[in-house]
């Protein structure tokens, strides 16, 4: 039956042009225009580093962010509106086999993006491959981890499918910048900077960063590491605590 | 005959206003029950009670054997819900549709019967975002049938529709009924009633305030009325009996050289039993 579900939700994924160019090009789309514009190399903490590899990992980052938080909550919240959700609660699907393939699906779509951002790095920016690959595939389920807690935690409390695109642009964009997904924060000033240290996007791209350029572990920053499971933690909550399959009352 | 669904003395209150005060009824396996009332009776709050969407505050409930409050997948196996609003993935054909719900149970229907049974069959390739309303609504009904379901739920199935969608959908219930399928149904239409439901239980202010056959609400709660103008007044005179007041009301006016203007008699309707039972403003949406 997880299977069953899982091909439905990539079928109406695929199918659905506003979800596949938001959630999978959009990134592809950013990462070309960066790639672009910023030239050869950029210094972090005094380290020359090709932008091509700084951006890819900006990006897949913001891949994270954009397929597992924003693209769930828009899923969810759209589906709860409409009825989708009630409906399904009177079949015999287990809620929890509901939710496992709409957790895979993400993780399917999102690890297909990253796919595509190598690809389109090494093929077309002449950007490197990840340092340590098993870290780098650590770092796609950490993302997707993370960020769909964080997901279903906003889509139990945003109220309306009206608002839900909004919200999630506005709190995805600006965390997005702020955490150096489309270009080094070193320059930012100090405000940004402490905004930027309490995000989780900031520290997920520290591991980010580690595995695919450093070839580090992707356990080489505990805090990091720590941040992120947190976040995602605490959107899980309030998930378990909020979630509803009803629509709100009209 | 089985019992599919008891409900005894169920109590719902939202945020300290009571939406049920005390609602008891059964309905028969191979039964269609209407639930009939205004907007706001309690209508939507008893059946979501029954399939399982909400809790009670206090009374039992058993739907096919089972306390639907655990929603325990035995029973989510053998009930079909028809939802007042709800949508599907507009990017999904018909049949899609009816196969992803089939998937969901052990022992569905098979797809294309289904989208024949429901009249979408030459609509079954066509994406869920091309259908009219009426077609939607069907849909709707197909998926609440495709895991063979031996109770379902039809909360406010014409809701919105034009006469002739009415007709049609009406002459599906009525399939499902010769199905053998037990039908919960509410509506606030009162020919839907009458044409559908074997009985109707009407339901005011979180209350059942009537429970019969339709005929027997009529038969029960009215008499016949006889009006005429006297003098040019009107005179209203109501009769157990009509044939033998309307004698009376006669002979002494021939009698008496007198004739009785616009005289008319008048047989209750379900809807005159339905106004007298939920108050006439009620009704004045």
């Amino acid at each position: 039956m997880l299977l069953h579900q899982l091909a439905h939700e990539q079928r109406t994924f695929w199918r659905s042009r506003e979800a596949a160019i938001f959630i999978f090009i959009f990134p592809l789309l950013l990462y070309t225009l960066l790639g672009s514009v910023y030239s050869d190399e950029i210094e972090i903490n005094g380290i020359s580093v090709p932008s091509a590899d700084i951006l890819l990992a900006g990006l897949f980052g913001y891949g994270a962010a954009n397929t597992a938080f924003g693209g769930l909550a828009i899923i969810l919240v759209g589906r709860r509106e409409v009825g989708i959700l009630k409906r399904l609660r009177s079949t015999p699907l287990p809620p929890v086999t509901y939710i496992a393939a709409v957790l895979s699906s993400t993780l399917l779509i999102f690890a297909l993006q990253a796919i595509a951002l190598v690809l389109l790095g090494r093929f077309v920016f002449d950007a490197s491959a990840p340092a340590n690959w098993l870290g780098f595939v650590g770092a796609v389920v950490l993302g997707v981890a993370c960020f769909a807690g964080l997901g279903v935690g906003a889509a139990s409390l945003i109220r309306s499918a009206e608002g839900v695109s909004a919200v999630v642009n506005v709190v995805l964009l600006p965390m997005a910048f702020l955490s150096g997904s489309f270009g080094p924060r070193e320059d930012y000033p100090g405000v940004l900077a402490a905004i930027a240290d309490v995000l989780p996007l900031t520290y997920f791209l520290d591991i980010v960063n580690g595995v695919y350029l450093d070839g580090e572990s992707l356990f080489a920053d505990p805090k990091a590491l720590g941040v992120v499971i947190a976040w995602g933690a605490a959107g899980l909550v309030i998930a378990l605590t909020r979630f509803s399959w009803m629509p709100r009352e009209r | 005959m089985t019992t599919a669904i008891v409900a005894n003395d169920l109590h719902k209150s939202y945020d300290g206003v009571e939406a049920l005060r005390g609602v008891s009824f059964e309905v028969q396996a191979g039964e269609v029950f209407g639930l009939l009332g205004p907007n706001g009776a309690g209508k939507t709050t008893t059946v979501e009670i029954l399939e399982g969407y909400r809790t009670r505050d206090s009374g039992e409930v058993t739907v096919l054997g089972h306390d639907p409050a655990a929603a325990p997948r035995a029973l989510r196996e053998r009930i079909g819900v028809v939802l007042q609003q709800s949508e599907f993935t507009p990017h999904l054909t018909v049949r899609e549709v009816h196969r992803l719900f089939a998937g969901y149970y052990e022992h569905p229907r098979d797809v294309d019967e289904v989208v024949q049974l429901v009249g979408l069959e030459e609509k079954r390739d066509a994406r869920v975002k091309t259908l009219s309303g009426g077609q939607k609504r069907r849909l709707d009904l197909g998926v609440a049938l495709v895991g063979d379901p031996d109770l379902v739920f039809l909360d406010e199935p014409t809701t919105g529709f034009d006469p002739a969608a009415r007709r049609t959908a009406w002459d599906l219930i009525r399939t499902l009924r010769s199905l053998g399928k037990t039908i919960l149904l509410t509506t606030h239409y009162l020919d839907e009633a009458q044409q559908l439901a074997d009985r109707v239980a009407v339901i005011q202010a979180g209350r059942i305030v009537s429970l019969g056959t339709p005929a027997e609400l009529i038969g029960t709660a009215h008499k016949a009325e006889i009006r005429f103008e006297m003098n040019g007044e009107p005179v209203v005179v109501q009769t157990e009996d009509p044939t033998l007041t309307l004698h009376e009301l006669t002979s002494e006016a021939l009698a008496n050289g007198r004739r009785l203007e616009h005289l008319e008699v008048r047989r209750p309707s379900l809807e005159d039993v339905y106004l007298d039972l939920v108050g006439g403003e009620e009704n004045a949406e």
